[in-house]
């Protein structure tokens, strides 16, 4: 079932692979996407790897990564589980444990290039493109080096080159875009001595796999993974073991990584446009309650002030009486002591005696 | 920067002078390391683990920490709490800090710092959280510069400038509470898109929410913690207004956080049982939930109530110390402990030491900034000549 080079190329050609139309990963948000017509994927069959780490060879040569530490042909590094650095696109891991009697199974780790990257809707800087063709494809010229997206990727693919002091990229696996530009195979799937990687249209390839769920009943766990997993990827998974125990997680959803943060970027225009409204309505409020707080301040000051005067006016009307009565008392004496001594006057004239005249004074200042 | 003492201008060998001068020193070796070795060289950073504390810590703690801001501003310029008024100049100056130390922080923490203005000048990625984060950010800490600027131009003699920023205060009060519910809760929403990752008793499609709420506690806190603190080391910078306000800004603010943390206890509940995650509390990951939920808001919440009813500023002041500890659990929570809970021991992440100078440095650098704008420029005080409402 290995995809022979002619009909690799006629695949290019129904693909339409001449016109490259790089897509958000969000164009699709909206709706049901189940992926670009056409794209290619890879189907990896776990029951037919050998676990020769020959792919990782040919990637890192059509990569032109750097020379591993050990060779690829030292399979002792099949021992560790290991997944993929900077300088590694792509890993074998060796699953299963030899005590159960059941022979060892290797499963092929790298980037799955899903149909809606987690990696590409988180990214703010949109460095990371889904494109039709299938790869996912990064830009390095744009991207910030926040790793965001190597929190956001399910599957823990993407890798920093943390030792570049000035320039670190993302690394991950392209599915060999550029070789797919030049009607190539993938690296890996080109070297791949058995069948456990085929390449091609990700229709006919899910077409492929369930026709061989079909025929090997016992051999096969019932399930394509990445057919449906976060909403599908282009890399293909089929095991004859729980595809958690080769460590590809089960508890992932089908939901689509962009559907996760939709609702949280959704109540983005709700808050910019109610604030405001909320927010000014509880200002006028507030300082309507100030206004008529002072309000009602200013007219118990006017009250009070009216009440003192009242009070004031009441004390200067009664101090005025009791200073009239006091003047008019006091004019009654004089004028009494006046008569009494004109009284006596009279009598002492009669009498023949002289008088004082002091009061009559007295009674003219009053 | 460092060598200001107490008394302005000079120079003085006093304890904080000491300690703060010997981590600018290690800072500054740490930045020449960062910066010619790469993250590689000073960070325990992974390909698992691409965050460590200076997002966890610097970014997230930074931001809800600094909430202080808009909290304030919005209690007194929106809803009319006069009596707030002189809590506002502190808390803004401590925002402005805070936000302008976040973004030094990242400068760190990203692979090329130069590049932090292309998401909005090259290619914008708007179906990223991050994206809206920066966005807000640094729209945010342009209005928090804005609102803190009349305090430069009064120790500057700016009188007419500051003039026409005053009478932008409730516009600028209003965008910021706009921003700062925008991007406290993205915090919590980046997070979102990693269920896989974070442990089910933290990841909730409330996270946007409890970061928003728990910020808005993280503020109120922040706020009594400040005073605190202020009050034991610029009470000589503090007019008759500041200190005869500063009991009703302790007793009031305090009053809200109670509030608010019962709130959010209850939302943190109801998270719980939205996604039926009961079982997972009979688990480790179970227990220290618990001592979140239990020891970090229940607790502070109950203190904050006792300490109102009493009136007893010292046990508000403790509940706010111990809140501002929750929040930076929290935070630690859900970007670090809980985060990969489901890789082995050995692929976890545990700060490098150079990490937490960078961290401690960045801390010391505010609070140098702080002192030195505090005892200088009207922060504690009426400018003289300026006792209009600002
Ligand atoms: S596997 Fe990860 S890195 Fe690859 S496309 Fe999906 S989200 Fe992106
Ligand atoms: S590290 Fe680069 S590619 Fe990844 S999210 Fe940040 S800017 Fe985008
Ligand atoms: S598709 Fe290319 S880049 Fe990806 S693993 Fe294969 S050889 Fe490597």
């Amino acid at each position: 079932m290995t995809i022979s080079r002619r009909k690799f190329l006629g695949w290019l050609g129904a693909a339409g692979l001449g016109t490259t139309v790089g897509s958000s990963a969000r164009a699709a948000a909206k709706g049901e996407f189940s992926g670009f017509p056409d794209s290619f994927g890879v189907l990896h069959d776990t029951s037919l790897c050998i676990g020769c780490r020959l792919c990782e060879k040919a990637c890192n040569e059509v990569n032109e990564l750097p020379k591993p530490d050990r060779p690829f042909d030292d399979l002792q590094v099949l021992e560790e589980r290991r997944r993929t650095s900077a300088g590694n696109y792509t890993v074998v891991n060796k699953y299963g444990t030899p005590a159960n009697g059941t022979p060892p199974i290797f499963r092929k780790n790298q980037c799955n290039h899903c149909l809606e990257p987690a990696c590409a809707s988180a990214c703010f800087v949109r460095a990371f493109t889904k494109t039709p063709k299938g790869p996912v494809t990064y830009d390095a010229s744009v991207c910030v080096g926040c790793r965001y997206c190597m929190i956001a990727c399910p599957f823990e693919i993407p890798t920093y080159e943390y030792d570049e002091a000035l320039s670190p990229r993302i690394q991950k696996c392209t599915l060999c875009a550029p070789r797919l530009e030049k009607g190539l195979l993938p690296g890996c799937v080109d070297i791949c001595p058995t069948e456990a990687l085929s390449f091609g249209i990700r229709e006919n390839l899910l077409k492929i796999a369930r026709e061989r769920i079909r025929k090997f009943p016992d051999r096969y766990v019932p399930h394509i993974y990445g057919e449906h997993e976060m909403g599908g990827t282009s890399w293909l998974y089929l095991s004859t073991e729980p595809f958690n125990e080769i460590g590809l997680r089960e508890d992932l959803g089908t939901t689509p990584a962009p559907t996760l943060t939709a609702g949280a970027l959704g109540s983005v225009p709700v808050i910019v446009g109610l604030w405001p409204v909320l927010l000014t309505g509880i200002y006028a409020i507030s300082k309507r309650k100030d206004k008529i707080a002072a309000e009602e301040q200013a007219g118990a000051v006017a009250l009070a002030a009216e009440q003192a005067r009242a009070e004031s006016k009441a004390e200067l009307d009664k101090a005025l009486e009791q200073a009239k009565k006091e003047q008019e008392a006091m004019v009654k004496m004089a004028v009494k002591k006046a008569l009494e001594e004109a009284e006596e006057k009279q009598k002492a004239e009669a009498e023949g005696d002289a008088g004082d005249s002091g009061p009559s004074e007295e009674t003219d200042k009053a | 920067m460092s060598n200001e003492g107490t008394t302005a201008g000079k120079f003085q060998m006093t304890p904080f002078n000491m300690v703060a001068g010997v981590i600018v020193i290690l800072g500054v070796i740490v930045t020449i390391l960062r910066f010619t070795g790469g993250l590689g060289a000073v960070t325990n950073l992974t390909d698992y683990n691409p965050w460590g504390i200076w997002i966890g810590f610097d970014l997230l703690v930074g931001v809800a920490l600094s909430a202080g801001g808009f909290v304030t501003s919005a209690a007194v310029y929106i809803f009319g709490l006069k009596k707030y008024h002189s809590a506002v100049r502190p808390a803004i100056l401590t925002a402005f800090l805070g936000y302008a130390l976040v973004v030094l922080a990242l400068h760190y923490d990203v692979g090329r710092p130069w590049r932090l203005p292309y998401p909005f000048i090259v290619q914008q990625g708007t179906s990223s959280v991050l994206f809206e984060v920066g966005a807000c950010v640094a729209l945010y800490l342009t209005v928090l510069f804005i609102e803190w600027s009349p305090t430069a131009m009064e120790w500057l003699g700016l009188k007419k400038i500051r003039g026409i920023v005053i009478k932008l205060t409730l516009l600028l009060t209003i965008f910021g509470v706009i921003l700062s519910t925008l991007h406290q809760s993205s915090l919590g929403a980046l997070f979102l898109i990693a269920p896989s990752k974070l442990h089910p008793l933290w990841y909730s499609k409330y996270i946007p929410i409890y970061f928003f709420v728990s910020a808005v506690i993280a503020g109120l806190s922040m706020v009594i913690f400040e005073s605190t603190l202020s009050h034991r080391y610029f009470h000589d910078k503090m007019d008759e207004t500041h200190l005869a306000e500063s009991r009703g800004v302790t007793l009031g603010f305090g009053k809200a956080a109670a509030y608010t943390l019962a709130g959010y206890f209850l939302l943190k509940v109801i998270g719980v049982a939205a996604d039926n995650d009961w079982h997972y509390l009979a688990t480790g990951y179970g227990a220290w939930f618990l001592v979140e939920l239990l020891g970090f808001i229940a607790l502070p919440c109950f203190v904050y109530a006792v300490g109102v009813r009493e009136k007893n500023t010292t046990l508000i002041r403790w509940a706010a110390a111990w809140t501002v500890l929750g929040i930076i659990l929290n935070r630690f929570n859900i970007s670090l402990i809980a985060f990969n809970y489901h890789l082995p021991a050995s692929e976890r992440y545990f700060p490098h030491w150079m990490e937490v100078v960078i961290s401690v440095f960045i801390v010391t650098l505010g609070l140098v900034l702080f002192r030195f704008i505090a005892t200088r420029m009207p922060i504690f005080y009426e400018a003289a000549g300026y006792d209009d409402a600002h």
